[in-house]
């Protein structure tokens, strides 16, 4: 059966934190709005109780909460000229399948970028120079600063309740906090989570180094707070099923816990749950978006006509829609021509293992963002001068895993995987692995790109995405250098065991363990529609009416994760709707 | 309300992960602001599962797929072997359920080999392959030794294990070292997973390395006990504390 | 209001019953703020929000007003009366007479209401607050619903009985403002005693039904306890300040605690909808009730096998979202220190809780809802009893035990599933 539902003000495809931030914007505003999301709805209390929470196999081992790749899924190909193959099971790419996203089940770790992230081309231009970029490299500014973004970073945290110790306030350094951060405006609404053994040994190693380490910033809520929108978050308990886990104990920013119930009180905000949105429409001449077409979970078709559609869905599924839906011009490999699937990005992770001898480092007690971190070596904080590369890594002991299934592979190198020796390297390693990551940033190039793959389809026989990703030379470079400073720190902490690996050594996989789920790019926001899908407000350079927020966005990845950004940047965007373009509908940028 | 009759309906005989084939998910729905309804369908209730039967198992597979997992985690005086913690009944009721039937994978074709970073392609579900899988491994064990593999000795068993690891001893169905490292995962799960599944028993697991289970709160820990041995009795999602 | 604790627990469902109305009928708050003081058929709309009409006058998943709701009280079942407009189903052929006869004599087309009806409290309502009342309940929409009898057992099913319980219990004095009080304690007053018939629940009640003596001491209906509101700080609102008990009723939430059961929802169709002043009046009122000692037991000792055992399972499964030190999280989860409703003396709030969870409230002014899941599936009898005698007489509480036994009786009378464990 199809139907068609009552218009609508704005379409959001996707409830996430892109979506819901966004949602709650725009029915402050006045207008009415429908969501349309393919995950089922959830809430605290019922989905995720503490009274059954703490269950590692259906958790991080069967991964109950991530939309399965039955349900839709990408294939991978390092090279232009290899067979893209499809992802066939859960691999390192992380969606939600539920309300709230994967802003459900994140890790947590809540960063604004810094003024370089956001002006790579201008920085690196007024730096170095051209010679600094690989070739192949693409760097283009976002249109958008961090100075534009500050105001919105600090309404977000504001509703996240993200906690940290601030580096930079109005310009001063602040004790304890991140020296390179952007400056801030303002505290984080809640204080920095405690530290673990590992942290503190971090700590102390990179202080002897001349580093300058910090607690990462967390959407582990530090203390009991009240967001911005009236809602009350409760403290971390340090509970460690957190990442791969919905928060039962409302402390973990998250759609479900900051924004959704508010947006709930409001009767001009409707969500459709469990329906997948296959098209986004426009007119026959595609100059305006007209609405969404999506199946509801009984295969029936639905049309969901709008005044303004707005794409927030996962940074992938960003790109194929308007892929599938033949909006903007496709990014063609051969001719280097084309704006839709460029400027794909990934992460550059690096990393130093290692062993102590007999400490107690007690891993179950964590969260999915319990991170110290130096920033030294991260965007340009430091002179590249000679180095052959751009960029660099955020360098953090991470304490976000303690679970006994996922950890029982760690045991020293040389240890067997089985047997009695492997019991007692686990009972023994289980206490005394420790690791640093090193996140790297990760910038677009023209052999990195996304398009329609041409053999595989999805359930309703729609064409797959088609990742075609490898490290790039500035990757390999920046990957080497940043393992190295893992493994100086892992030395100097003193471990009995140290050993380094750097990610951009070998090929692309969507299954390396431990690798990230952070993909950026394909839509991107800039300042030309040549190199750009959408203007600095996010709105489509050839469809005003047409929104793509999220991380897919974003021209380039930075050493940091992306999630503070998406939402800076979606009430960024829904502040121009607002006030510019319900005003005056029609293109917020002349070219 | 849904979970209650659910529960009433004393339907669910089994844990989570085996649940979820049969429990019907939500369909669409429209949550509308101000209504005041927008309570999410409650997820399968959570049980011990039966162990007193095989759901999934031939009994001359579990009896072989017991003795490879009493190889890969044995007893010693560290605490009781694979079997013994309920291993096998541990991965019965798991091939039983969704994850047996690769419920969750993307199954379409073509079915094409590729680089070994694009990942499997395969699309044999984990049922199969362990139907399939121990066939091939006794086969290849009488095929070696002359015997069974249940006759070897330990010694006998741990190279014979190791040759399957490596692959140096092959299949001809599918590759040996693959089936390996899937023994290797899910005998890990049963020794390490909520007792409710049916492996680990009386938290053996959690015991050999001291991690106190289905606790959701370390506040009063982080910071006194930091660095410290802790010396706690480790709680399921299903005891008393 | 006295929809859940008259009515069958088991029937319909508590978490999809909640605040069915809320938006449907009252927009906003500042519609609310504005129409108390004026008069007609906005203010007739502020008086059915403060005398929760909608409540009982609405089936579950039903349209407001149109009845058909099954209460189940202590001597059967009554369904109730479909009260839109509508001609034929409904009161849109009444004369306003016939309304006032049955909205504050019990009086109805038919003979007498029974007292499940609380004209008992409406009796005492204004003259031009009826009238307004009627002016509004005369622009609810018609809706066709034929309600079913009542379906109460002999002999209360003989309206002609009521004749007598109206003689003997029906106090008809109208509503005197005390003129020793001030004029807020005289709102609060109207608007507690009359309006929002808060006794209905929280008054203990006579083998006949009708209010006894003890006044506003909380007592038990349908499993759940009404806690005591009196000036006590043992079981009552002795700690509470006027300034908690106005965030309580308007948000459901306040330093302290966040509402539970039938309360939620009264909260969520009601009280959160009342104007400033009139929250301020409602807390006047109870801050100035004579203050009342209660006999406060001795805490049970530490050594107590219960007590040790429950404090086991208290760090298990409670101190994630009450902390180890019971104190809870401000506006959200309440505190578990010297709680008044912890320290009643009957159990059967916190046995239901903890068997069923709760559904938390949701309100304009706190849209929170942080609820609290079952644990009916998970701890055995005698778990859930030493858990609760452990926090009944630690945390500077103190009150009787509760037995394995108790628990099995709640858990059957809540129909609340077995432990899926042995």
């Amino acid at each position: 059966m199809n139907y068609k539902r009552p218009k609508a003000d704005v379409v959001i495809i996707g409830l996430g934190w892109s979506g819901s931030t966004m949602a709650e914007e725009l029915t402050r505003a006045g207008l009415n709005v429908v969501a349309i999301e393919r995950g089922a709805w959830r809430d605290t209390t019922t989905s995720f109780p503490t009274t059954r929470n703490p269950d590692e196999l259906s958790g991080s081992v069967r991964k109950d909460i991530l939309q399965a790749p039955v349900t839709e899924t990408y294939t991978v190909r390092n090279k232009a000229n290899q067979t893209a193959l499809p992802l066939r099971k859960f691999n390192n790419l992380t969606l939600g399948n539920n309300v709230g996203g994967a802003g459900t089940h994140w890790a947590g770790a809540s960063w604004r970028w810094q003024a370089f992230d956001h002006q790579p081309y201008t920085r690196v231009m007024e730096r170095y120079g051209a010679k600094q970029l690989v070739d192949g490299l693409i760097l283009q500014d976002w249109g958008v600063t961090y100075d534009d973004l500050e105001p919105f970073y600090d309404r977000f945290e504001k509703i996240a309740g993200t906690s940290g110790t601030a580096g930079v306030i109005n310009g001063a350094k602040q004790p304890g906090g991140n020296p390179f951060e952007g400056s801030r405006t303002s505290l984080y609404p809640t204080p920095a989570l405690e530290r673990t053994r590992a942290n503190l040994l971090f700590s102390e190693a990179a202080t002897r180094l001349g580093y300058h380490p910090f607690p990462v910033p967390s959407a582990m809520i530090g203390a009991p707070y009240t967001n911005a929108l009236g809602l009350n978050l409760a403290p971390c308990t340090y509970c460690g099923y957190c990442q791969l886990y919905g928060c039962g104990n409302w402390s973990k920013s998250s759609p479900n816990i900051c924004i959704l119930p508010v947006l709930m009180q409001r009767p001009n905000f409707t969500v459709v749950t469990e329906s997948e949105v296959i098209r986004i429409n426009t007119t026959p001449d595609k100059k305006m978006a007209t609405g969404v077409t999506f199946v509801d979970s009984n295969g029936n078709i639905g049309e969901q006509p709008a005044d303004i559609v707005i794409t927030a869905t996962f940074t992938l599924d960003n790109t194929r829609l308007l892929l599938l839906s033949g909006i903007s011009m496709p990014y063609d490999f051969a001719s280097g021509q084309g704006v839709v699937g460029r400027g794909f990005t990934f992460q550059t992770l690096s990393w130093g293992f290692m062993f102590f001898e007999n400490e107690y480092l007690n891993p179950f007690m964590n969260t999915g963002a319990l991170a110290t971190q130096i920033d030294d070596f991260n965007g340009d904080n430091f002179d590249h001068t000679g180095m052959g590369f751009i960029g660099g890594a955020g360098i953090q002991s991470l304490c976000n895993q303690g679970l006994p299934i996922g950890m029982a592979g760690l045991v020293p190198e040389g240890s067997p995987q089985w047997g009695k020796g492997w019991k007692q390297a686990f009972q023994k390693g289980y206490q005394n692995y420790a690791q640093i990551q090193g996140q790297g940033t990760n910038f677009a190039h023209r052999e990195q790109f996304l398009d329609l793959d041409p053999t595989y389809k999805d359930r309703f026989g729609q064409p797959l995405l088609r990742i075609t990703f490898d490290y790039n030379e500035n990757d390999r470079r920046s990957g080497r250098f940043v393992r190295d400073k893992c493994v100086e720190i892992a030395r100097e902490m003193g471990a009995r065991q140290v050993w380094g690996d750097s990610f951009p050594d070998r090929p692309y996989s969507g299954y390396r363990l431990w690798d990230s789920s952070h993909v950026q790019g394909g839509v991107v926001m800039g300042e030309d529609p040549k190199t750009s899908v959408q203007n600095r407000y996010q709105q489509n350079w050839d469809i005003p009416n047409l929104f793509v927020i999220g991380a897919s966005s974003f021209p380039n990845n930075a050493g940091y994760n992306p999630t503070i950004v998406v939402g800076a940047t979606t009430l960024w965007t829904a502040k121009a709707i607002r006030d510019l373009y319900l005003r005056n509908p029609g293109p917020l940028v002349r070219v | 309300m849904k979970r209650r009759d659910i529960i009433k309906g004393g339907l669910m005989l089994m844990a989570t992960s085996t649940l979820a084939s049969i429990y019907k998910p939500a369909c669409s729905k429209t949550f509308v602001g101000g209504s005041g309804l927008w309570k999410a369908e409650p997820p399968p209730p959570l049980m011990v599962v039966d162990s007193s039967r095989l759901v999934y198992l031939t009994e001359a597979e579990a009896k072989l797929v017991g003795a490879v997992f009493d190889v890969l985690i044995p007893h010693d005086e560290l605490g009781i072997g694979a079997t013994e913690a309920g291993c096998v009944t541990f991965l019965d009721h798991q091939l039983a359920g969704p994850y047996g039937a690769a419920a969750k994978d993307y199954r379409l074709g073509p079915v094409v080999e590729g680089l070994p970073q694009q990942g499997p392609q395969s699309i044999a579900t984990p049922a199969e392959l362990y139907r399939t899988g121990l066939v091939e491994l006794r086969h290849a064990a009488q095929a070696k030794f002359g015997k069974s593999f249940l006759d070897l000795s330990e010694d006998q068993k741990i190279d014979f294990m190791k040759g399957i690891e490596t692959g140096d001893i092959p299949f001809e169905t599918l590759k040996s070292n693959e089936f390996f490292s899937m023994l290797l995962q899910n005998v890990r799960e049963g020794y390490l997973a909520d007792p409710m599944y049916g492996g680990n028993r009386d938290m053996t697991g959690w015991k050999l390395i001291g991690f106190p289970g289905a606790i959701y709160d370390y506040r009063d820990w982080m910071v006194s006990q930091r660095g410290k041995k802790i010396d706690v009795e480790p709680v399921s999602l299903l005891s008393r504390a | 209001m006295a929809r859940f604790l008259l009515r069958n627990t088991l029937g319909a469902c508590v978490r999809g019953g909640v605040a069915l109305s809320v938006a449907a009928l009252f927009a906003n708050a500042a519609q609310a703020q504005d129409a108390s003081a004026g008069t007609g058929i906005e203010h007739g709309r502020y008086l059915a929000i403060a005398s929760d009409c909608v409540a009982c006058h609405t089936a579950s998943g039903g349209k407001p007003f149109a009845g058909g709701l099954d209460l189940n009280t202590p001597f059967g079942i009554i369904t109730t009366s479909n009260i839109t407009s509508d001609k034929a189903t409904g009161i849109g052929s009444w004369t306003f007479q016939q309304f006032d006869a049955a909205v504050r004599h019990g009086k109805g087309a038919n003979g007498n209401l029974y007292p499940a009806m609380p004209y008992t409290s409406y009796v005492k309502m204004t003259d031009s607050d009826v009238a307004d009342l009627w002016a509004y309940m005369r622009t609810v929409p018609p809706v066709s619903q034929k309600v079913v009898e009542n379906k109460l057992p002999f002999p209360y099913n003989i309206r002609s009985a009521l004749v007598a319980w109206n003689l003997l219990f029906f106090d008809k004095k109208p509503f005197t403002p005390d003129s020793t009080k001030s004029a807020a304690v005289n709102r609060g007053a109207y608007l507690v005693e009359v309006l929002e018939h808060c006794g209905i629940c929280h008054t203990p009640k006579s083998i006949l039904g009708h209010d006894s003596s003890a006044t506003y001491q909380g007592t038990s209906l349908q499993g759940w306890h009404a806690p005591d509101l009196t000036n006590n700080d043992h079981t009552g609102l002795g700690t509470w300040s006027a300034k908690d008990i106005e965030t309580y009723l308007r948000s459901g939430t306040n330093r302290h605690t966040a509402s539970s059961g039938p309360m939620t929802e009264v909260i969520v169709n009601s009280t959160q909808h009342l104007t400033d002043a009139d929250l301020q009046a409602i807390a006047a009122y109870f801050k100035a009730l004579p203050a009342r000692t209660v006999d406060v037991p001795r805490p049970l000792p530490a050594t107590n096998a219960q007590m040790a055992a429950g404090k086991r399972e208290f760090v298990v499964q409670c101190s994630a979202c009450h902390t180890s030190n019971g104190l809870g999280v401000a506006n959200m989860i309440p505190t578990l220190q010297s709680n008044p409703a912890i320290n009643a003396k009957s159990p059967d709030s916190l046995l239901n809780i903890l068997l069923m969870g709760t559904s938390g409230p949701a309100t304009v002014a706190n849209p929170t809802g942080a609820a609290m899941p079952g644990f009916a599936w998970k701890l055995h009898d005698d778990q859930i009893a030493s858990v609760l005698t452990y926090i009944r007489n630690s945390q500077d509480n103190a009150a009787p035990a509760v037995l394995a036994a108790d628990v099995a009786k709640a858990r059957k009378a809540l129909n609340a599933q077995q432990t899926v464990w042995h």
